[in-house]
């Protein structure tokens, strides 16, 4: 199976290539799309999961970063079967764009919860305003929630400012903390390790368990961040 | 009304767990050992889903404020009640102010305190169960602690015999339809995972070898210690949804199981994943036991999903007639 980037500016989808599709476990089908990590790429999933989303067998969908976990009630006989159900309905998704509430994020750049800013700046070799300046002028989308009770993974992140991943996470990153993780950026919704960059800090609250709808944010909705205070 | 009297540290609120809010990356949560909770319920003639308490860390004391009906289920932690011995598996009744106490268990991890009418918290987003990491469910979103009132619903109309009666464990009751431990080691069937060929020849040795629960396990995941198996690529994996018993490997080689308080994303490859039928016997695994892993089909996981079925009715026929027969007599 081949990993061709798809064109970049086109939301018409390669209809050709199949999706790759795995178990995890019994009941848990995961669906990952070919080509590359856009927003073209994640629109056709954002189709995808609509149109499984009303079907009686499935009991969840979890979309994730240009993939589809499929979870259903029960464990099937003929997981064949199942799999040429998804790659059908795979091949027959349009790429769609959710139509997301914007949400700006008010930001304090540098400070104490900026621990990583001198190690961005020395891996992209730019000073920390700049590296501030071009996180805050980008124009983000919510790809999908996971990991954590409301987290957000935002796409949009500016290449130059891309940090890989920490391979020795930090144990007690502070809740609010803006990250940069590889080529995603997003806001710490809980204090804990965090494998991610930190170069900020944000007083919203993503998550609210006892609300009708618990998380602040949803797939396809656009983030900006505000530089409230920048401290460098 | 129980009144906790002593706990250790890691005790909760479990209900079946909250499923459907992976995609706002909210974990399930739920009993490690469903099975266990699930018959504790059935005993009581509760709901299905009602919580109750999991209690994995020991000693477990507990003083009935109101009488009324309980059961334990799990591992079996040598109950007490007023000091007189109760067997495991069993319901019985306790009068106001008797005194129940959970002891660490010689096999298996953990014990279930089921309840007449189900532990009485509120419900968030649709289930009972304690999330410590997000702070919610359960007790005020935390562990038991000493001093703790825990409420009960109403029960439903039951009759219980004098001394209560028990139920045939499930690991004797269905000792066919899961695999028999070789040399003390666990045997849990799983199926091949999406980067389960990129190891190439370590998939074999996933496989093959024993593998040690390590102390560095709880109910967010068991960390395995063996011999190190790695892709033979590194590939940049793009995080995507997970349930529990999705078994990953971090660069490091050794395995991790994700259990009931399961991460909903992951990004590291996944060698394999283990049947839902065998999750209650990985979550009654104690930290230091050996277990291997068996590849398995979708039809062995229904096979063994129906023999778990069949012995939750038959443990519900069998309670509702023991009520019948002895209110009967009585």
């Amino acid at each position: 199976m081949s990993f061709q980037q798809a064109a970049p500016a086109s939301i018409v989808p390669d209809t050709d290539e199949l999706a790759r599709i795995s178990f995890i476990g019994t009941r848990a089908f995961l669906i990952e799309a070919p080509g590359a990590f856009d927003l073209p790429t994640q629109r056709r999933i954002w189709a995808l999961s609509h149109a499984l989303e009303t079907r009686p067998e499935i009991a969840e969908i979890v979309p994730g970063m240009t993939n589809l976990l499929v979870i259903l009630k029960e464990t099937p006989e003929t997981p064949e079967a199942v799999v040429h159900a998804l790659q059908e309905e795979w091949r027959r998704a349009r790429g769609v764009d959710l139509a997301g509430r914007e949400i700006e994020i008010a930001v304090t750049y540098g400070g104490e919860h900026a621990g990583d800013l001198p190690a961005l700046c020395d891996l992209s070799g730019l000073s920390d305003r700049e590296v501030v300046r071009i996180h805050h002028e980008g124009t983000y989308r919510v790809f999908a929630l996971g990991s954590a009770p409301g987290f957000g993974y935002l796409h949009g992140l500016d290449p130059r400012i891309h940090m890989p991943r920490k391979t020795v996470p930090s144990l007690h990153m502070a809740r609010g903390s803006v990250t940069i993780g590889g080529m995603q950026t997003g806001v710490a919704v809980l204090t804990g390790p965090n494998g991610w960059n930190s170069i900020g800090f944000a007083e919203l609250q993503m998550f609210d368990p006892m609300a009708a709808a618990p998380a602040v944010m949803a797939p396809g909705d656009t983030v900006r961040f505000r530089p409230e205070r920048i401290e460098l | 009304m129980i009144e906790i009297v002593a706990t250790g540290p890691l005790n909760t609120v479990q209900d079946l767990g909250r499923p459907g809010y992976r995609n706002i990356g909210v974990t399930a949560s739920g009993a490690m050992d469903p099975l266990a909770l699930r018959i504790g319920n059935v005993l009581l003639g509760n709901a299905p889903g009602a919580a109750g308490i999991e209690v994995q860390t020991f000693p477990f004391q507990v003083r009935f404020s109101e009488g009324g009906a309980f059961a334990i289920t799990g591992a079996d932690c040598r109950a007490t009640l007023d000091g007189v011995p109760l067997p495991p598996w069993w319901t019985a009744g306790a009068a106001p102010g008797q005194m129940l106490e959970l002891f660490p268990p010689l096999k298996d991890a953990r014990a279930y305190l089921c309840l007449a009418g189900g532990v009485a918290v509120a419900p968030v987003m649709g289930s009972r169960s304690t999330s410590l990491r997000g702070g919610f469910g359960g007790l005020q979103g935390r562990v038991l602690a000493t001093g703790d009132h825990v409420a009960t619903d109403r029960a439903a109309d039951g009759f219980l015999p004098k001394g209560g009666f028990g139920v045939v464990p499930p690991a004797v009751a269905l000792k066919d339809a899961f695999p028999v431990a070789e040399g003390g080691a666990l045997l849990i069937r799983a199926l091949p995972a999406g980067e389960h060929d990129l190891f190439g020849a370590d998939a074999q040795r996933f496989w093959s070898q024993l593998w040690k629960i390590s102390a560095r396990s709880d109910r967010t995941g068991y960390r395995l210690s063996g011999d190190p198996i790695h892709p033979t690529e590194v590939m940049e994996m793009r995080s995507h949804g997970v349930v529990p018993g999705v078994i990953q490997v971090p660069p490091a080689g050794e395995p991790i199981v994700q259990m009931s308080d399961a991460n909903t994303a992951g990004g590291y490859p996944k060698i394999a994943g283990v049947i839902e039928a065998d999750l209650w016997r990985l979550g009654q695994a104690r930290i230091g036991s050996l277990l291997r892993f068996v590849p398995a089909t979708h039809a062995e996981a229904r096979a063994a999903e129906q023999a778990l079925a069949a012995y939750i009715a038959d443990v519900h026929k069998t309670a509702r007639l023991v009520r019948q027969a002895l209110a009967g007599m009585a």
